[in-house]
């Protein structure tokens, strides 16, 4: 019956649909954005162990600690192997004398862990040469807007010379603000700053070790504050749920889209009842149980529901295909449990208003049919 | 009901269709209560075309409703071939309606989406046949109709004649023994009135089934077996043609 009405059909596939594809599309959004706050660690993927100041945070909240630490952590059982990390904010003044706020990232002199996994442009063998600094590649975009190639420009860092010489694959940070990669001796002149600047002790563990076990170790013998990776990344995307109004808007989106479901839905429900009210009335007179007429419409609605629960899914796969080459939308990615919660949404809005729009059916006298 | 074998030589006493006992019908009217039905008690005979004539508001619809199991009287029994329709269970008197009775309403009540041959297999379906089985059969009774060439069309590519074709298809599908209709040709011209009025009453009028028609339209009353008149509530007139006075 209502598959056969085109106007009401169509109006519960918009409705359904759009509600989807507001609640996929906004909590996938959400949850890529704030998954960035533990780009930092994901982009390190060899460390297993992060090592920090006990009053450290994040990867970006954090505290420096002297260098005697580095030696105190390369002496706990289980430590494979620890490199220095520094991780700190500057000012670089572009070839173009404007001024930019970058991340400097300090990376092991000898073995440059700390470096993404890859270079889209460049070597590792840059690094021999001086004053090397490797920028990342969404960082490249707010950098140099105009298009320029990067490789081999000239930026001046606290009064010191730095050259791009390579272009790394990293998933950008929260603010997508340029990150530049540098030796951990030449990160030393380009951030000012006191004794103290190292940021981290990144660890890799033996064999037969685990990173928590490890970590715990380290605790103990050093009084220093260690980390497993998933730890860390948990507390940079808790930092960003508790110091930013994104949990709040993106809530108050999907809020909004489950809301619009409802209306539109119910509202169509409630047209399609009130136009078929004396058929329902004739069904009933004629023998159609109750139970027949709610299974009916049930799995009508459930074939509207999941058709326009495939549009709203396939509509937010399309967005991100269509912005994949957008910097901003770079790595992101539609977590499995998104399409369960919108499904999930789908269903209690077609419940609730099924539940509304149906009761009207039950209450019909049959003989009210004859009226 | 039944007559043993040693009944008189005559042919065996038919078993009534309705046999309706006292029936009242109150309704609430705000504060007040109007009576709308004060005891009737009549009996509809298989067999005949019952009509039930009389002013608006007299209780026509009240009346039929009542004997076909959709509306509960207030006092009085209906048997419906013997069965005491008021005291089964709500589903058992469902599906009672839905094994013993057919229905026609004035404005055909057919379902838009689903086509005719699937509209008048509706009781079969309701019933538990399968899908493609329902579906020739009813288009069998529509054949017969003469709009079996219109099956497979929508109920709103058909005339008005022709949708009361499908509704007395509708109601004739699954056989039943009791077949009530509401106005049935008021929604109709009369030459279409007339003719559905003719089929109806080729193919609704059998030896152990029963048709009971509510109608205003005078134009048709000569097709009537019996005429019960009504009038506020009361049964005024029973025989084989309209009294005088109207
Ligand atoms: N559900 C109801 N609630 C209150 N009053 C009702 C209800 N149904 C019928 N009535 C009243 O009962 C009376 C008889 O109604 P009924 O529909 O049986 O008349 P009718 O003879 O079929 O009239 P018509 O020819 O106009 O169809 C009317 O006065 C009507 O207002
Ligand atoms: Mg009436």
């Amino acid at each position: 019956m209502l598959t056969g009405d085109a106007q009401k059909f169509y109006g519960l596939l918009f409705g359904i649909g759009f509600s989807t594809l507001l609640i996929t599309q906004q909590l996938t959004i959400f949850v890529n954005l704030i998954e960035r706050g533990a780009s930092g660690v994901y982009n390190v993927p060899t460390a297993k162990v992060w090592v920090m100041d006990p009053v450290s945070r994040t990867t970006d909240v954090n505290y420096a600690m002297p260098s005697t630490a580095l030696d105190q952590v390369r002496s706990v059982p289980g430590v494979e192997w620890a490199v220095p990390h520094l991780r700190a904010t500057a000012a670089v003044r572009t070839g173009t004398g404007d001024l930019e706020g970058v991340s400097i990232i300090g990376v092991d002199d000898a073995t440059l862990i700390g470096l993404p996994k890859n270079l889209v442009e460049g070597s590792l063998d840059v690094f021999a040469q001086p004053d090397t600094v490797v920028i990342d590649d969404v960082g490249i975009n707010n950098m140099f807007e105009d298009g320029t190639d990067p490789i081999g420009q000239r930026l001046e860092l606290n009064d010191q010379r730095a050259v791009i010489r390579g272009v790394a694959d990293a998933i950008p940070s929260f603010t997508s603000q340029v990150t530049l990669y540098t030796k951990y001796s030449q990160a030393l002149n380009y951030v000012p700053g006191t004794r103290n600047r190292m940021s981290f002790v990144l660890a890799g563990i033996s064999d037969g070790e685990t990173a928590e076990g490890v970590a715990d170790r380290i605790e103990e013998q050093t009084g220093l504050k260690a980390e497993t990776r998933d730890e860390l990344a948990q507390a940079g995307v808790d930092f960003i749920i508790q110091n930013t109004g994104i949990p709040t808007n993106f809530g108050i989106t999907v809020l909004l889209g489950f809301i619009v479901g409802v209306a539109i839905v119910g509202l169509t429900f409630s047209l399609f009842i009130r136009d078929n009210i004396k058929q329902f009335g004739a069904l009933k007179a004629i023998g159609v149980t109750n139970a027949k007429i709610i299974r009916m419409v049930a799995v009508q609605a459930g074939l509207v529901g999941f058709i326009g629960y495939a549009i709203g899914v396939l509509g937010t796969v399309g967005f991100l295909a269509a912005f994949s080459g957008n910097p901003f939308f770079k790595g992101f990615y539609i977590p499995w449990q998104i399409p369960l919660i919108s499904l999930g949404s789908v269903i209690v809005i077609l419940a609730i208003t099924g539940f509304i729009a149906i009761r009207s059916v039950l209450r019909t006298e049959p003989a009210a049919v004859f009226r | 009901m039944t007559q043993t074998q040693s009944a008189p030589s005559e042919a065996p006493e038919r078993e009534v269709a309705i046999c309706a006992r006292g029936i009242v019908r109150d309704f609430e009217a705000g504060q007040s209560t109007i009576r709308v039905l004060h005891g009737i008690d009549t009996d509809i005979q298989p067999g005949e075309m019952t009509y039930v004539v009389g002013e608006s508001g007299s209780g026509k619809t009240t009346l039929i409703s009542i004997m076909c199991g959709i509306l509960w009287p207030t006092e009085g029994e209906v048997r419906v071939f013997g069965t005491d329709i008021y005291n089964l269970s709500d589903t058992e008197l469902v599906n009672f309606r839905l094994e013993n009775i057919g229905f026609i309403f004035q404005q055909y009540n057919l379902i838009p989406s689903i086509d005719a041959a699937a509209n008048a297999a509706v009781p079969l379906i309701a019933q538990g046949m399968a899908l493609e089985p329902a579906r020739r059969k009813a288009i069998e009774l529509l054949d017969a109709l003469n709009i079996g060439d219109q099956a497979n069309k929508l109920p709103k590519q058909l005339s008005g004649g022709q949708q009361q074709r499908v509704a007395i298809a509708r109601a004739l599908v699954h056989e039943p023994r009791l077949v009530v209709c509401d106005e049935p040709t008021a929604a109709l011209d009369a030459k279409s009135g007339r003719r559905v009025m003719d089929l109806l009453r080729e193919v609704a009028v059998a030896e152990d089934r029963a048709c009971i028609i509510v109608t205003h339209d005078n134009r048709i009353f000569d097709l009537a077996d019996r005429i019960l008149v009504l009038e506020d509530g009361r049964v005024t007139h029973d025989g084989t043609e309209m009294p005088d006075d109207h």
